[in-house]
C-alpha cells in the first residue's frame, strides 16, 4: 500500500485557511518565514488579517498577546527554535502568565530539518514550553492530525504551542478519528510494552509495532500528540497493563515528551521505561532519513529499546 | 453600560492644572505609605513618574472604573512592571478597587503584586520583564483598527528598560504600520539599578533615535503638569504615525533626599524615612 508523504506545516496551513474562512477573529502573524511556515496561505486569503513582524520573534510574541487581548485569536509564526527559544521569555510572560489566547505555530522542529543543521533544528521546544504553566503543548503525527490540531488549538483558551515539521511524514491517521485536546489516541493494543510516541515517531512506533509481532511481542501503541496537559489516565493505565514504557520522540529525552511521561509513570506505578529520543546533543547537517539512522530514532531503534525494556521487567 | 468614549471620567475639558498637581502630591504620599507598609519596592521609579500617570487619568483618560474592561476603553500598559506602585495610589484614587487594599502591596495573597498582574481591575498587562509592553501596544492598537475602534493606547516605559533590544523592534512595527493611536512615554530618570544610563549603557541622542525610528516624539518637564497634559493633547492629532512623549524626570521626585539617589531604586522608604518623606511632601504647594 502506498502512503501518502506530506508535511505538518501543510496541515497547519491549511487548518489556518479554513479558520480564517469560518472565524473573522483569527489572525496571523509572521516573523519573515511566512513561506516556510505555511502562513502565506493565509496570508493570501485574508491580508487583511495578516501581519508581517519581520525576523522580531519577541516583538511578534508582545504583539500577538495585544492582539489577543483585543479579543483575537493570534497565530504566531516562525520555526520552533526561533519561537520557543528566541522568545522563550516573552511567551512565559506576555502568553502563558498572562494566559493570553495566542497560539503559536513553531515548525521546523526536529533534526528532520535536515541540511540547514543544528541551529535550525528545534530539538528542546516541547522540554522549553511544558515548564510554563497554563500552556498545552502539541505535536501532531502527521499532517491531518496538525489540521486538526490547529483547528481546535483555536477553541481552547489560553496560550497553545503547536510543534509541526518541516519534511513529508506518513499520513497514518484517518479523516473519521477524534482529535482531542489532551487526550491520547491509542493505535494498537498490546499486552508486553507500551510504546508512547509523538510527531514522526509515531509512524516509527507503528513499523516497531509489526516488527515486534514477529517476534511474538505485543506492543501498545499510543500517540500522545498532546505532551501538555498530558494524558495521565492513558499512560497509568498502560503501566499496569503492559508493565514495561518506551517514549520514542524526535525531540531532546531531557526534559521532553519521555520525560513527561516518566514524571506520571514513577508517580503512580512504576515501571521500567527506555526513551528513544535525541540524545542531549545538538543536531547536524544531513538528509533527515540519514539524520534519524545517525541519531537512533528509527523503527530499529524503538525495537531495540523494547527488547531492552522488556529485559528489565 | 459603559461608555468612556462619551463621558470622561473624573475629566473636565480643560485640564485643572492646580488641581492634577494637588492629585500629583497626594499620589506621591500614597507611593510612600505604600512602599514603607510594604517594607520593599521601587521608589525611585515610582515618584517620577506620577506626573505622567496624573496628566493621563485625570484628564485624558477613557476608561470605566465600574466596567474595567469595556470595550470602549483606552489602554494603558505600564511597561515598567515595577513603578506599579504609582498606578496602584492611581488606579485606587479613581476606584478601580478600594484604597484599603494599597497597603496589602507586596503581601501574601495580594492582587497588588511587587508587580503587576492581570486581574487587579485597570491593569491590562502583566509585566516587570522589562521591554515587552510596546509591542503589546502595537498588538492592541492593531486589534483596534481591525475592530474600528477609535481608542488610543498608550506604553509607559523607563530609560533604563531601553536597553531591551525588544522596544526597539516594537518601534519598527509601529512607524511600519503608522500605528498612531499609539502613544508611548518615556519616563527618562536618568537612572538604572547600576547607576547613571549613560554610564551603564549610553541612551543618547534618545529623541533623534526615536525620530530615526519613524516616531513622532514630543520632549516634556515631567513634572510640569501643563506640559504632560499639552504632550497628550498633541499627541492624539499625529496622523500616520505613532508617538512618543519622552518625558525628563527625577528619580525619587518629591522627596529631597530620594531625588537622585540611586540607592532608592529598589529600597522602600523606613519609618524615620516616611515620616521625613510625608512631612516634606505635605509642606509642598
Amino acid at each position: 500500500m502506498e502512503i501518502k508523504m506530506k508535511a505538518t506545516r501543510d496541515g497547519f496551513g491549511e487548518g489556518l485557511v479554513e479558520l480564517g474562512q469560518k472565524r473573522d477573529d483569527i489572525v496571523v502573524l509572521s516573523a519573515d518565514l511566512t513561506e516556510s511556515t505555511r502562513a502565506a496561505w493565509f496570508k493570501e486569503k485574508f491580508p487583511e488579517r495578516f501581519f508581517s513582524m519581520g525576523v522580531s520573534e519577541q516583538d511578534m510574541m508582545g504583539t500577538a498577546a495585544g492582539l489577543a487581548l483585543s479579543g483575537k485569536v493570534a497565530f504566531a509564526c516562525t520555526f520552533g527554535a526561533f519561537a520557543a527559544g528566541r522568545a522563550w521569555d516573552q511567551v512565559r510572560i506576555s502568553l502563558a502568565y498572562m494566559k493570553t489566547n495566542v497560539k503559536i505555530a513553531g515548525t521546523h522542529g526536529g533534526i528532520s530539518v535536515g541540511e540547514d543543521g543544528p541551529t535550525h533544528q528545534a530539538n528542546e521546544e516541547l522540554a522549553l514550553m511544558r515548564i510554563l504553566p497554563n500552556m498545552t503543548v502539541i505535536i501532531p503525527c502527521d499532517a491531518l492530525e496538525a489540521k486538526k490540531a490547529t483547528i481546535a488549538s483555536a477553541s481552547y483558551a489560553g496560550p497553545v504551542y503547536l510543534r509541526l515539521g518541516r519534511s513529508g511524514v506518513p499520513v497514518i491517521t484517518k479523516e473519521e478519528d477524534v482529535f482531542q485536546i489532551g487526550k491520547s489516541f491509542l493505535l494498537k493494543e498490546g499486552s508486553d510494552v507500551t510504546i508512547i510516541a509523538c510527531g514522526v515517531e509515531v509512524y516509527e512506533a507503528l513499523l516497531a509495532h509489526e516488527a515486534l509481532k514477529k517476534e511474538n511481542i505485543s506492543a501498545r501503541v499510543i500517540n500522545l500528540h498532546t505532551v501538555k496537559p498530558i494524558d495521565k489516565d492513558a499512560i497509568i493505565k498502560a503501566a499496569k497493563e503492559t508493565g514495561a514504557i518506551v517514549t520514542a520522540e524526535e525531540h531532546t529525552v531531557v526534559g521532553g515528551m519521555g520525560s513527561a511521561v516518566a514524571e506520571v509513570v514513577i508517580q503512580n506505578h512504576p515501571v521500567p521505561m527506555e526513551f528513544v529520543g535525541v540524545k542531549d546533543r545538538f543536531g547536524e547537517s544531513g538528509d533527515p532519513k540519514e539524520l534519524f539512522k545517525l541519531f537512533g530514532l528509527t523503527s530499529e531503534d524503538i525495537v531495540k529499546a523494547v527488547k531492552k525494556v522488556i529485559s528489565r521487567k | 453600560m459603559c461608555c468612556p468614549y462619551n463621558k470622561r471620567i473624573n475629566m473636565a475639558k480643560q485640564p485643572d492644572i492646580r488641581e492634577l498637581k494637588n492629585i500629583a502630591k497626594e499620589i506621591r504620599i500614597e507611593i510612600v505609605k505604600m512602599l514603607s507598609c510594604a517594607g520593599s519596592g521601587h521608589t525611585g521609579g515610582s515618584l517620577s513618574m506620577v506626573e505622567l500617570l496624573v496628566g493621563l487619568y485625570f484628564y485624558k483618560f477613557r476608561c470605566d472604573p465600574d466596567e474595567p474592561f469595556c470595550n470602549t476603553r483606552d489602554i494603558f500598559i505600564l511597561s515598567k512592571g515595577h513603578g506599579c506602585p504609582a498606578l496602584y495610589a492611581v488606579l485606587a484614587r479613581m476606584n478601580f478597587f478600594n484604597k484599603d487594599e494599597l497597603c496589602t502591596l507586596r503581601k501574601i495573597g495580594t492582587r497588588l503584586q511587587g508587580h503587576p498582574q492581570r486581574g487587579l481591575p485597570g491593569i491590562e498587562i502583566s509585566s516587570g520583564s522589562l521591554g515587552q509592553g510596546l509591542s503589546i501596544a502595537n498588538g492592541f492598537a492593531l486589534g483596534a483598527r481591525l475592530n474600528k475602534d477609535p481608542k488610543r493606547i498608550y506604553c509607559l516605559m523607563g530609560d533604563g528598560e531601553l536597553d531591551e533590544g525588544q522596544v526597539w523592534e516594537a518601534a519598527l512595527t509601529g512607524a511600519h504600520y503608522k500605528l498612531d493611536n499609539v502613544c508611548g512615554i518615556i519616563d527618562n530618570n536618568k537612572f538604572q539599578i547600576d547607576g547613571r544610563v549613560e554610564d551603564v549603557k549610553g541612551l543618547e541622542p534618545l529623541k533623534a533615535k526615536w525620530q530615526a525610528f519613524g516616531w513622532e516624539v514630543f520632549e516634556v518637564d515631567g513634572h510640569n503638569v501643563k506640559e504632560v497634559v499639552d504632550a497628550y493633547d498633541k499627541a492624539e492629532k499625529i496622523k500616520g504615525k505613532p508617538s512618543m512623549i519622552l518625558a525628563h524626570t527625577v528619580k525619587g521626585k518629591g522627596v529631597s533626599f530620594f531625588e537622585n539617589k540611586n540607592k532608592y531604586h529598589g529600597v522602600a522608604p523606613n519609618k524615620e524615612e516616611l515620616e521625613k518623606a510625608v512631612k516634606e511632601l505635605e509642606m509642598e504647594r
